[in-house]
């Protein structure tokens, strides 16, 4: 571990992540959560879903800058996209595609710029957040399980402070609550990396259209898509409570 | 960063593109009620014709000073963004400034002459200031109704604006304000940086801030010729 790792997973790095609830807000709308028990609940629900398929994408679009020496030319870039089709292919609901983009695109802005490196040229525009954040951390020198850390992480710490600003819940109170949390965000992104593989840089590139990208990493088996046994868990209750939010006229925050 | 670590000869390859050209950037900040958004649609009743503007709103919910912007035909849908602050209209002004960088970029990518882009921030208090990463020049806007002791009190608004706007003088008979107060108070703390003390009941055109406005344009576009 670095400092990259507290600068990426500190909710005061300028992403914009301040202005996105994680779907608590629409959550307390609707009756869901009211109460520190409620907040764990929904904390832990969305750790254990998005927070998961955050992982893994991190985790495995970190792998990739790390071990793209042994990638093809231009195949870095062509694995990033095919990353970043995988999350969208895991997000069903329009509202958190457009979230998780947006919070990517504020990533990169801060990101290129405090860790330069060649490997945000090959990123796809408006990448979703998970594939920034992996890109990121490669960039700050981190291991995919930083990345993997970093993003269940977050997939928790933002709901959790936008429910005390909006419950005008007591800070320590929500700060335990989270710390709670800890062992089981460790053992999500121990999952998560897990699910990337363990094995060494020897990756091929084939297929020219990004759904057809195969075989592009060594953890993946040969013939697969590169996300193939990344987590893929969705939570209907999360793409509903988004799709009614982005619809409110009344709302404090973006998703 | 180079091996060395010498900044002196470090050039940054990712320096904002803003610094370089585009619009001016002018924040529009203040307490709730000063008069931040009839400002901005006073500024763009005078300067509509004038310059190809936008304006960017920050408000407590979505789209309250957005609509009124509509509703008032000052300027059309798509030269307006309204951007959400997660309760924290400060924050998005200030230290995490993306969610208006990306409403500023949007609206540069829609409109690639635009020469003026207005940032209203949510109504704040005293201590509200604009990051210089996102505005070029930033207005504070007080009134006299808020107490004529608002200039004494200070704060990063009323020292450090580029400009100082009192706003509602024709309320100071009502209020028992005393803008000579107001006046010296703020030309005390401001360090020779101007301040205007308007009404916009009595001149809705904002004629002197719209000429300061005009003033740092002229200079901006010297500045990058």
């Amino acid at each position: 571990m670095t400092a990259a790792l507290l600068a990426l997973a500190d909710s005061r790095l300028p992403a914009g992540g301040h202005t996105h609830s994680g779907g608590v807000e629409q959550a307390i709308a609707a009756g869901i959560v009211g109460d520190p028990r409620s907040l764990e609940g929904f904390l832990r629900r969305r750790l254990e879903t998005s927070g998961a398929v955050a992982g893994g994408l991190a985790a495995a679009a970190c792998r990739a800058v790390t071990e793209a020496e042994a990638v093809p030319d231009g195949g870095l870039a062509r694995v990033l996209v095919a990353l970043d089709a995988e999350a969208d292919a895991r997000t069903p609901s329009p509202a958190l595609r457009a979230a998780a983009r947006q919070q990517g695109r504020g990533l990169v802005r801060v990101g290129r710029r405090a860790w330069p490196h060649p490997v945000w040229d090959a990123l796809p525009g408006h990448p979703h957040h998970p594939v920034a954040l992996g890109v990121a951390a490669a960039a700050g020198d981190l291991t995919a399980r930083d990345a993997a850390a970093a993003a269940a992480y977050l997939a928790i710490t933002g709901p959790a402070t936008a429910a005390q600003r909006l419950l005008a819940m007591d800070p320590i109170t929500v700060a335990t609550v989270t710390a709670r949390l800890g062992p089981d965000v460790d053992a999500v992104a121990a999952d998560a990396l897990a699910r990337t593989g363990q094995g060494g840089a020897t990756a091929t590139v084939s297929g020219d259209h990004r759904t057809e990208v195969t075989g592009a990493v060594s953890w993946a088996p040969a013939g697969a898509a590169v996300g193939t046994w990344l987590p893929a868990d969705t939570d209907p209750l999360m793409d509903l409570l988004a799709e009614v939010h982005t619809a409110r006229g009344d709302r404090y925050f973006a998703s | 960063m180079p091996p060395d670590h010498n900044l002196d000869d470090y050039v940054d390859p990712y320096e904002p593109g803003h610094r370089h050209g585009g619009p001016l950037r002018v924040g529009l900040g203040g307490p709730v009620g000063s008069g931040k958004t009839a400002l901005a649609a006073a500024l763009c009743r005078t300067l509509g014709a004038e310059y190809d503007l936008a304006v960017v709103t920050n408000d407590i919910y979505t789209t309250e000073d957005a609509d009124f912007l509509r509703r008032n035909a000052v300027l059309p849908d798509d030269r307006i963004e309204a951007v959400q602050t997660g309760c924290c209209p400060h924050t998005a002004i200030r230290d995490d400034i993306t969610a208006n960088l990306d409403a500023v970029e949007l609206l540069e990518s829609r409109h690639p002459g635009l020469e003026l882009v207005l940032v209203e921030s949510g109504g704040d208090n005293l201590t509200a200031s604009f990051s210089y990463g996102l505005v070029d020049v930033q207005v504070f806007v007080v009134d006299v109704a808020g107490g004529d002791k608002v200039p004494r009190k200070g704060g990063p608004g009323v020292t450090s604006a580029d400009l100082l706007v009192v706003n509602k003088t024709d309320l100071a008979p009502m209020v028992g304000a005393d803008l000579g107060v107001m006046r010296r108070d703020s030309d005390a703390v401001r360090g020779g940086k101007p301040t205007f003390l308007i009404s916009l009941r009595e001149d809705p055109a904002a004629t002197q801030v719209a000429e300061w406005v005009r003033e740092q344009v002229r200079a901006r576009a010297v500045a990058h010729a």
